[in-house]
């Protein structure tokens, strides 16, 4: 039987190197749901995001997906768990030798028998979904930032994935494209039932899609609860963040412009 | 004192770890050629861009490569009045030798570092990244193709190599300096058989492995072991891949050469 749960993140430790990037991560990701986890720079977002996709080994700690251990996971059941899945990456990571609709037909032509035509129309479609449908045959070389994050989104949809995760979908993108792309998840969620992750440090964007919020810093979770509970927390760190305010620990603008006039003056 | 001995400890350790991803990285190269995706057009491509593209520049390599050794020759022969054996000596060289390591040489050059460049690339651009969360198998994709192409393109590269090479000589020997048509070809038929041709083919076939398995290596984990994912790792990665694969191919001559004579 399913479990409100799809993903449960238990005392999860990662290191690069010699140097441990996220200390003691517990939290769980509801199905069907909007979960954002959001950060400061270097928070760990994105190697906690590299766990969950299985890029990222997990040594000390688990991963649950749906009752079952990521880390004890053979290659075989990796694979089939990635077929569950769909990841856009901060950059889009298409492929530069191949078409748009190459490069979002590309899942379906490995793991399916369908024909050319017939993934062709599916790539089309999912392309029209993000506003590309007209650059089909461009290539990634041709088109912005943001066409390229949209894009990535596209071929990510493409086998129609239980669990979509996404790396800072805003980053890059102007405004009006950025609330497109807002209404697109809310639209995944409600329409097709799927279990989102975005990770992002945009505010507005968290704000309206997530159902659930768990803010990162410095490779700890401070506080993880609905939209409304992290705007009433009173955790000065969390106030901070979602404030906006500058660390006066690390910028010290009165100090830099007395070192700069201090020297211009000798 | 137990700083010194830690780096080294250390050191050596990751020297065991990189010996061991190397081989691992060979291995499921070859597992690549059952797994999808189908590898006839990616060949294909790659047979076009590692073997048709060096043409030109394998020719121009081989066409001086032979006026020079006729040319060298044939001062070398004059002084014990033994210029007949002009032609043997160019075919023995360019077929046994020459032929294979220049082309080799030529090929990690400009395919070579065209591997290690792109791979590189990717790794750093999460296009690996997301062929594996595509449930796409990276090696089958990217380097077995290149493996294939290459196992097919660098023997006809290196018989290319010989035949323009002998005609360099000849068009010096035969066409300049004055020696005998008859006696130029008459040397190189009676020198070289097929043990020598052998030869070259054996070490055409070790050396195309060599410079797939080792370019592709580098590009693969550009910026793994830092940590850190930047175009300084690609252009490090792409000029180790030159190098290292270049030292490669010159130990593998020797020791093709010692086992084979």
């Amino acid at each position: 039987m399913a479990t409100e749960n799809l993903i449960e993140i238990r005392s999860l430790n990662s290191s690069y190197n010699s140097s441990q990037v996220l200390f003691d991560i517990s939290f769980a990701i509801p199905r069907h749901h909007v979960t954002v986890i959001m950060g400061v720079s270097g928070c760990g977002k994105t190697t906690l995001l590299r766990h969950l996709t299985g890029l990222k080994k997990t040594g000390a700690g688990q991963i649950i997906v749906d009752g079952q251990d990521l880390g004890a996971f053979s290659e075989a059941m990796l694979m089939q768990y990635r077929r569950r899945i769909g990841v856009l990456f901060q950059s889009g990571a298409l492929f530069y030798s191949l078409s748009l609709a190459e490069n979002i037909a590309m899942p379906l032509k490995v793991h399916t028998k369908l024909a050319d035509e017939t993934i062709r129309i599916m790539a089309v479609m999912k392309l029209n979904m993000v506003g590309l449908a007209e650059f089909c045959d461009y290539m990634p070389s041709q088109l912005s930032g943001g066409m390229k994050k949209r894009a990535g989104l596209a071929r990510a949809l493409i086998m129609d994935p239980e669990i979509l995760f996404v790396d800072e979908p805003s980053s890059g993108l102007d405004p009006i494209t950025a609330a497109g792309l807002d209404r697109l998840i809310l639209n995944l969620r409600d329409t097709y039932g799927m279990t989102v992750l975005v990770v992002t440090h945009e505010l507005e964007s968290a704000f309206k899609i997530a159902d659930r919020i768990v803010v990162m810093d410095r490779g700890i979770v401070m506080t993880a609860g609905s939209p409304e509970e992290i705007r009433n927390d009173k955790d000065p760190r969390v106030r901070q963040f979602l404030n906006r305010e500058a660390d006066p620990t690390k910028i010290h603008a009165e100090s830099y412009y007395e070192c700069l006039l201090g020297a211009a003056g000798r | 004192m137990v700083n010194p001995i830690q780096s080294l400890g250390a050191y050596a350790l990751r020297q065991v770890f990189s010996a061991g991803r190397l081989g691992l990285f060979f291995i499921y190269t070859i597992r690549g050629i059952i797994l999808p995706p189908g590898k006839f057009w990616p060949t294909v491509k790659q047979v076009q861009f590692i073997g048709t593209k060096s043409f030109a520049v394998i020719g121009f390599t081989a066409a001086f490569t032979g006026m020079v050794l006729a040319l060298q020759g044939y001062h070398t022969l004059s002084k014990f009045g033994s210029e007949g054996w002009l032609g043997s000596a160019v075919g023995l060289s360019l077929v046994r030798e020459l032929g294979p390591v220049l082309s080799a040489l030529m090929v990690i050059g400009r395919a070579g570092s065209a591997m290690a460049a792109e791979i590189g690339i990717m790794r750093i651009d999460e296009q690996i990244d997301a062929l594996e969360c595509m449930a796409i198998d990276p090696f089958s994709y990217l380097i077995t193709p290149r493996l294939i192409a290459s196992v097919i393109s660098l023997p006809l590269l290196i018989s290319f190599c010989d035949v323009i090479g002998i005609l360099g000589g000849y068009f010096i020997g035969v066409g300049l300096l004055g020696v005998s048509e008859g006696t130029f070809w008459d040397g190189l038929t009676s020198s070289v058989d097929w043990s020598d041709i052998n030869m070259g083919l054996v070490k055409s076939a070790c050396f195309s492995v060599i410079i797939v398995w080792v370019c592709t290596y580098k590009g693969f984990y550009a910026g793994v072991d830092e940590g850190s994912f930047g175009p300084e790792q690609v252009g490090r990665a792409t000029t180790d891949a030159v190098v290292i694969s270049s030292i490669a191919v010159l130990i593998g001559d020797y020791v093709i050469t010692s086992i084979m004579l």
